[in-house]
């Protein structure tokens, strides 16, 4: 846990023994209700990061507030050495360092599966279109959508969509990857070709946060697990131990529920 | 999660009958934010029109026979091309507003949209403003109220009043348009939003990128209905005594003052009007139908 | 309240804002009735149509195929052709084969005044979306319900005044809303065959004072918070009707 006055050092310079995603004191309130209240929690590069908890506990809020696409109201958010809490924030920076697959895909649907891949590396990063395009050809096959390339959103299945959408954010070259929910709203056959999909990521050693609901998966690919209650970290360990024993009795509860 | 009926509607593939409360709801919903009712045209209105022109001059024809004077039909065919060359005059009318009205209502729709809260409350109000007015009334304002000509640097740029008509249907165009844009953008997922912002599009990009290019599918339809609105709505420029065809019918029915044409003559206007709406709404229809199928 | 009228006087003295319908007492009075008579026009439009429409919504429902088409054609005319025709057609085609009579000074009039076919016309205009609004309203309600009600002993008529009718009228009113709203300005049509509603007055007020930009204001914003005020009330009740998973 580094302190205020490291995280001011850390700024300019980040070195991969330093966590790539430092969270510290993460306020978030909506109105009146405060959603995040106080979490706090480091993640190295390389490695695979599995949130849980019950709905509304502010899991995917948090998921969000790494990207900035919710502002937080108090403490400090750090994505490989650039604070996120600040008002002169290169937004472009940032996300061009964090990936982002939604649980509704949120594919355009005016543009075809390989179209989705390219448009951001070549409409915000301005790079060159025919070295793009062989790239999102890569990444097409690497999800397993060779041939998939000329369809639409609305010609593939929930699955297919959703692999389209992390080739989409890792056409950026992100440095993180997150990961909202992305099962959750497809059919119980199509959850799989998703999850090998993440699994072959971070055994490439991608660093990858998880919101899910995915027990089983979660314990095979975590290498830590975070326990989520009314907006605070209850319980986190390494799956083996998380899973096997937990201390906590809301911990206990919410497995005992979903298990 | 989402609820069992919006999975039907969304995922689909196949045309779904909708039950008619939600189909009368949703039409309400459209028509609020069309700001102008759907127009439902079908080819035998015009077999009825074309009837009941033939009819009623054939009538008169034998009722005035008896009479030393032309027929009616005769009477008709001479006035043909007047009426015609009056209808063309609506028709560019109708383009010039609807030119003008979009390009205005579009940038206003997307002020509608502004982060900015003036710049939204300013668009809001002037839309409303022009969307409660009467067409009539905007018609009468930006007839007595503009100039008839403009002096620009010396010159004196006439501006007559067909322009002045067009410009005050253009103003409920602009209206109306800019709730399409902004209806058409509010109906876009927000999660599309989201996802160009985590692929780092700014929020020009992402409007222009990716959210107004899915919207233009979804807006056709209610603009084309609004032109065909806005075409039967110049003959509104007859009462400000714009030579259109109205105000060419009533010169003409003036000139002959024979009681016994006004049916033939007015069924006529009619019989224009649908044969140029006609098309429009049979073509608004099938894009409406191509989109609610493929959602 | 009279030294609030004599205030445009000076107002107009002093700038030339001649707002005669504030100080000077016909016009003002003109403007009022003008007022009424829009308002007038509307409510008693809306009253006809709305009746119109019941009873198209209940032809339509009819065994007969003909009655149907008839009803079916008269919707399709009005909603497709532009009212202004629609009111041209009804005045002066259809106005010149009324008979005449003979009024209380002895001249000859037509039996319908320009008020009547005014009123006609406007009201089978807007009669003929009510139809259509009726009719998918009444359809909206499920089988299901009026066998429900039936089943606890409702009887026919019962179950139309208890259960069918107020959850159609519930799902008619946004679109009867929206028809409303446009029979209001519709209204001002009335003014091309001189029936003195708002715009006409102001229309006379203005050739005899002279005063066409301070009428036209007046009457833009007159309209605009007329219909805004309209559109207002609506939404709220809208709002307050609203059934929780019933519709939109």
């Amino acid at each position: 846990m580094s302190s205020s006055s490291e995280t001011a050092a850390t700024q300019a310079t980040w070195t991969p023994d330093r966590p790539i995603v430092s969270i510290h004191g993460v306020h978030k309130r909506f109105g009146d209700f405060e959603v995040l209240r106080g979490v706090t929690f480091d993640v190295m590069k390389g490695d695979v990061v599995c949130v849980i908890g019950p709905s509304g506990s502010g899991k995917s809020t948090l998921l969000r507030c790494i990207n900035a696409l919710v502002p937080i109201d108090e403490g400090s958010i750090q994505v490989a050495g650039q604070e996120v809490h600040d008002p002169k924030l290169d937004k472009l920076a940032l996300r061009k360092k964090v990936g982002m697959v939604f649980q509704q895909y949120n594919l355009f649907p005016h543009k075809t599966a390989l179209q989705n891949v390219m448009m951001a590396p070549i409409q915000v990063l301005k790079q060159d279109k025919a070295e793009v395009r062989e790239r999102a050809l890569k990444l097409m096959k690497k999800v397993r959508l060779n041939g998939k390339e000329d369809a639409y959103p609305g010609e593939l299945s929930g699955g297919q969509q959703q692999r389209v959408a992390i080739a989409r954010s890792l056409a950026m070259n992100p440095d993180v990857m997150l990961f909202d929910e992305v099962t959750a709203a497809l059919d119980p056959e199509t959850v799989k070709e998703v999850l090998v999909t993440i699994r072959d990521l971070a055994e490439e050693g991608m660093t990858c946060m998880l919101v899910t609901h995915e027990m089983g998966f979660a314990r095979e690919i975590a290498d830590m697990m975070y326990f989520t209650d009314n907006g605070v970290i209850v319980e986190s360990g390494p799956p083996k131990e998380f899973f096997a024993n937990p201390r906590d009795a809301r911990t206990k509860e919410f497995l005992g529920q979903i298990l | 999660m989402r609820a069992a009926g919006e999975r039907l509607y969304g995922t689909t593939d196949l045309p779904v009958l909708l039950p008619p409360g939600e189909r009368l709801l949703r039409r309400a919903s459209r028509e609020r934010t069309d700001g102008v009712p759907r127009l439902t045209l079908k080819a035998w209105h015009g077999a009825v029109i074309a009837a009941v022109v033939l009819l009623a001059a054939a009538a008169a024809q034998a009722q005035g026979a008896a009479e030393a004077r032309p027929g009616v039909l005769t009477a008709l065919w001479k006035w043909v091309p007047l009426l015609v060359e009056g209808f063309l005059f609506n028709i560019a009318i109708s383009f010039l507003g609807m030119g003008i009205g979009t390009a205005l209502g579009t940038v206003l729709g997307v002020m509608q949209i502004s982060l900015l809260p003036p710049v939204r409350a300013g668009s809001w109000i002037v839309t409303q403003f022009f969307r409660n007015a009467p067409w009539l009334v905007l018609l009468f304002f930006c007839m007595f109220l503009l100039p008839f000509e403009f002096r620009v640097m010396g010159f004196v740029v006439p501006f007559p009043d067909w322009v002045k008509a067009t410009l005050g249907l253009s103003l409920p165009v602009m209206a109306n348009v800019s709730e399409i844009v902004r209806g058409a953008v509010q109906s876009i997922p927000s999660g599309q939003w989201e996802a160009a912002e985590s692929l780092a599009f700014s929020r020009r990009q992402t409007l222009v990128q990716i959210i107004l290019p899915q919207c233009i599918k979804r807006m056709l339809p209610p603009w084309m209905n609004l032109y065909a609105i806005l075409t039967m709505a110049t003959v509104l420029a007859s009462v400000v005594g714009v030579s259109e065809v109205m105000t060419l019918t009533q010169r003409v029915l003036s000139a002959e003052s024979r009681p016994e044409l006004l049916v033939p003559f007015y069924g006529f206007v009619l019989l224009l009007f649908f044969m140029y709406c006609y098309p429009i709404a049979r073509f608004t229809h099938k894009l409406e139908l191509r989109y609610v199928v493929k959602l | 309240m009279e030294d609030f009228f004599q205030w445009f006087r000076w107002l107009y003295d002093e700038t030339g804002i001649n707002l005669t319908i504030l100080y000077d007492s016909f016009d003002r009075e003109r403007m009022v009735r003008g007022f009424f008579n829009t308002i007038y026009l509307s409510l008693i439009c809306l009253a006809l149509s709305v009746v119109i429409g019941l009873v198209g919504a209940w032809l339509q429902g009819s065994p007969l195929k003909w009655t149907r088409r008839i009803v079916q054609g008269y919707i399709q005319l009005f909603r497709n052709t532009p009212p202004l025709v629609q009111m041209y057609f009804f005045f002066f085609a259809l106005g010149s084969l009324m008979p005449r009579m003979e009024n209380e000074y002895g001249i000859m009039e037509p039996v319908l005044s320009n008020w009547h076919w005014a009123i006609i016309s406007l009201s089978f205009f807007a009669g003929a979306f009510n139809v259509e609004i009726f009719r998918s309203g009444i359809e909206a309600v499920p089988r299901s319900t009026v066998e429900a009600a039936e089943s606890l002993g409702y009887t026919r008529l019962k179950t139309y005044i208890y259960v069918v009718l107020p959850l159609a009228f519930r799902v008619c009113l946004p679109a009867l809303n929206n028809n409303l709203v446009n029979l209001v300005k519709t209204t001002t049509l009335a003014y091309a065959i001189a029936v003195p509603e708002m715009l006409y007055v102001a229309n006379q007020i203005w050739s005899d004072s002279v005063n066409v930009p301070e009428m036209m204001t007046f009457l833009l914003l007159a309209y605009v918070v007329l219909v805004g005020l309209l559109v207002h009330v609506m939404n709220r009740w809208e709002r307050a009707m609203r059934l929780p998973g019933y519709g939109v």
